[in-house]
């Protein structure tokens, strides 16, 4: 039985040769952890080359996996020390436990932390905004995007109060040749994300109603909060035959072939959009319940970057970091990924027409994020989760908008102290 | 002679050992350990980053706690369910297929064996995205396939409503692998000796009668390894949920089995954190379930299974 001891110094034997070999290369090579494996493209024949020209030496790869796994693969690559020396940051809790578990970085001292608003570092900083732990990269707006086509083909205008909205969405229904909304309830998320998180702000008058539901001012099942349900529960009419087994990339489909007129959205679509759409694009902030009342909208923070605190190559990840704040970044950021919208306080030019048309609504309307993302999802049941869920069955109408908006409020005040 | 032999010590033998070694040092490494290790686990929680030892608590709040239950007993219920729709069709449609095969007069046999098990060496992925193809209502050939033979109203998007979905997953599934017993069982068939078939005929047995008091009884053995490796096999199922219907096992997790519920749980999903111990915990449940299943089987049944010399 001799054989384990050696089985087992020879592949130690093995692994520290592969591990000295790779320490003691010429250039500096840092990876990059990511969720977008949508933006491969952009970051290996854009960002890239940008970085590596200014800072020879160091080489960067982007390494990301799906989006829907990202969180557990980072996770337990974190726990195993295999994971890259940037990681792409969720915002809020994940990204607070893993820097709690001493895997991220603290950051706040990078020169260019300066360029960005604490709102901006709410995302990746400790409760008490202390502690940053990721650079803000980009904040994602909703709204809807629209078939320019089709509303000039039935005479409709862009809707400005929900009136209008469901007008028009009774004369794309009428006239039959466009499914009026693309959406779907397959996936869950977009339920909530594109569904409750889009047309909710207006009702609970953004920041105002996120926070105090934080402090346990407000409940779940306050009239600002149920009544976006009772809106997300006339969809169901408007959303085509079969909604509930279309998924996310139907409904993406769907519009962008010029099947559908209406796209409740994230910004993030644009670019996607932009290359499969044949005709011409609109979008609207969510329309107001009356006339003059003052609008909201969800500008998200969505993405940041920080860096592993056991990664190999700590002083090339920290060059990568701080250049990530800077206006070349922002720029080249902006203008290559339209819909992910720069956080920092550098002057910006967007050259996509949707994209301007997206971060223009940041003048007229006030911004706020998703209610469910700072701390209310930390407990078990989850928040975010539970939201889906919801927004799915109010739309199928298997729950009343009552219904749902009361679960979720016995869901957060069964683990959350200020809701009790 | 005899006094000698006392004397010298037994020779160990050596070749015992290393003939053994590599099967029982792989399995310990990557089956009994990794097993030990996810026990172990479950009887922990993690408290302020450090892991703390709750003996069996993670359990009970498995079972009492509101949510946590009817997360679980809303999982295992799908799961029977799961396993049953594969015992009551799979099965069967593998033993008729089989019997089909084996029918001397059939011809092309090779070409409808083959193609019958293909789907089972196909990647989860692929079966899951196909299906979900097949069944969309945007683009999917269903509709119009029974818009021909004049069916059309009856579709319905089955994998997005509650009532339907578990099914249809659960049909799909049967179709992957209906050609794994059709395989087994074709093979017990093929080793029933032409004798007793003979013995038979010349006795006036023949056709239906024929498979039923001959051959069905020969090939019993096989249908019960079939059996236990279809729950063995259902109760680890996770790919195929996971791939059409994402981890929340929608619609209104009605699709959500032991699996999924365990990945969920372990990995986290979306802005839920992971909870490796509670992960744990429905991961040895769903490895007592399945050591439970298989003991009951080889207790009570497996021994009782007459065999017979051919």
């Amino acid at each position: 039985m001799r054989l384990i001891p050696l089985l087992v110094s020879a592949s130690a034997l093995a692994l520290s040769t592969v591990l000295t070999s790779t320490a003691f290369a010429e250039d500096k090579t840092i990876t990059i952890e990511s969720w977008r494996s949508d933006d491969l493209e952009i970051w290996q024949n854009k960002i890239i080359p940008a970085f590596e020209a200014k800072h020879p030496g160091i080489k960067v790869k982007f390494t990301p996996s799906a989006p829907t796994e990202y969180n557990a693969v980072l996770n337990s690559k974190l726990e195993a020390g295999t994971a890259g020396d940037i990681i792409t940051c969720r915002p809020f809790d994940a990204s607070l436990t893993l820097y709690e578990k001493g895997h991220l970085a603290e950051i706040q001292d990078l020169e260019n932390m300066s360029h960005f608003s604490s709102v901006a570092k709410s995302g990746w900083s400790t409760d008490d905004g202390a502690k940053s732990f990721c650079v803000p990269m980009a904040s994602v707006i909703h709204g809807y995007i629209y078939n320019k086509d089709a509303f000039d083909a039935l005479g409709l205008s862009v809707p400005k109060n929900e009136a209008e909205l469901f007008a028009a969405l009774d004369k794309l229904k009428a006239d039959g040749n466009y499914t009026p909304m693309a959406m779907g309830t397959n996936d869950q998320w977009e339920a909530a994300t594109m569904g409750y998180h889009n047309i909710a702000p207006n009702y609970y008058k953004g920041e105002e109603g996120r926070l105090a539901l934080i402090k346990g001012e407000q409940k779940l099942t306050d009239e600002a909060w149920v009544a976006p349900f009772r809106q997300l529960a006339k969809w169901k009419d408007y959303l085509g035959d079969g909604f509930e087994a279309q998924t996310y990339s139907d409904s993406q489909n769907l519009f962008t072939l010029g099947r559908a007129a209406l796209y409740p959205a994230g910004s993030w679509e644009i670019t996607g959009f932009n290359k499969q759409a044949e005709f011409k694009m609109g979008a609207f902030p969510p329309p107001v319940q009356k006339d003059g009342d003052e609008c909201y909208i969800s500008d998200h923070t969505d993405i940041g970057i920080g860096m592993n605190a056991k990664g190999n190559n700590l002083e090339a990840a920290k060059t990568f970091l701080n250049w990530t704040g800077t206006a070349e970044f922002a720029e080249l950021y902006a203008n290559a990924l339209p819909g992910f919208f720069p956080l920092s306080d550098h002057k910006v030019n967007l050259e996509d027409p949707l994209a301007q048309e997206f971060i223009s609504w940041r003048g007229k309307c006030k911004s706020t994020i998703r209610p469910t993302y700072q701390i209310l999802s930390r407990g078990k049941p989850n928040l975010e989760n539970e939201s889906w869920n919801a927004s799915v069955n109010v739309i199928k109408g298997k729950e009343t908008p009552e219904e749902a908006a009361k679960r979720l409020q016995d869901g957060l005040a069964s683990w959350y102290k200020p809701q009790q | 002679m005899q006094h000698k032999r006392q004397k010298t010590k037994p020779k160990i033998r050596w070749h015992i050992l290393v003939f053994l070694a590599p099967a029982l040092i792989i399995y310990t490494l990557f089956m009994i350990y990794p097993l030990a290790g996810t026990m172990e686990l479950s009887l922990f929680t993690s408290q302020n980053n450090k892991d703390v030892f709750i003996g069996l608590d993670n359990f009970k709040t498995l079972f009492s706690d509101e949510r946590w239950a009817k997360d679980f007993w809303n999982a295992l219920l799908n799961n029977t369910w799961f396993f049953l729709i594969h015992m009551l069709v799979q099965n069967p449609i593998g033993i008729l297929l089989a019997a089909l095969l084996s029918a001397p007069a059939l011809r092309f046999k090779t070409f409808y064996r083959t193609s019958i098990f293909i789907p089972t060496i196909l990647s989860f992925v692929i079966v899951g995205f196909a299906w979900k193809l097949i069944l969309s209502n945007l683009w999917g050939i269903a509709p119009s396939l029974m818009d021909i033979v004049g069916l059309k109203s009856f579709f319905q998007p089955w994998l997005g409503r509650e009532a339907t979905a578990l099914t249809t997953l659960s049909l799909i599934s049967v179709w992957q692998f209906v050609g794994i017993p059709m395989m087994l069982i074709y093979a017990a068939l093929l080793s029933i000796p032409d004798e007793i078939i003979e013995a038979a005929e010349l006795d006036g047995l023949k056709g239906m009668s024929q498979f039923w008091k001959i051959k069905l009884p020969l090939i019993l053995p096989s249908i019960g390894i079939i059996s236990i490796l279809t729950f063995v096999g259902n109760f680890n199922a996770f790919d195929l949920i996971y791939t059409t219907q994402g981890a929340l096992a929608g619609p209104d997790f009605s699709t959500d089995i032991l699996g999924t519920f365990m990945f969920r749980t372990f990995f986290g999903f979306q802005l839920q954190q992971g909870d490796p111990n509670m992960g744990a915990t429905i991961a040895s449940i769903m490895f007592f379930i399945i050591l439970i299943g298989v003991s009951a089987y080889l207790f009570f049944v497996q021994r009782r299974l007459q065999r017979y010399q051919m």
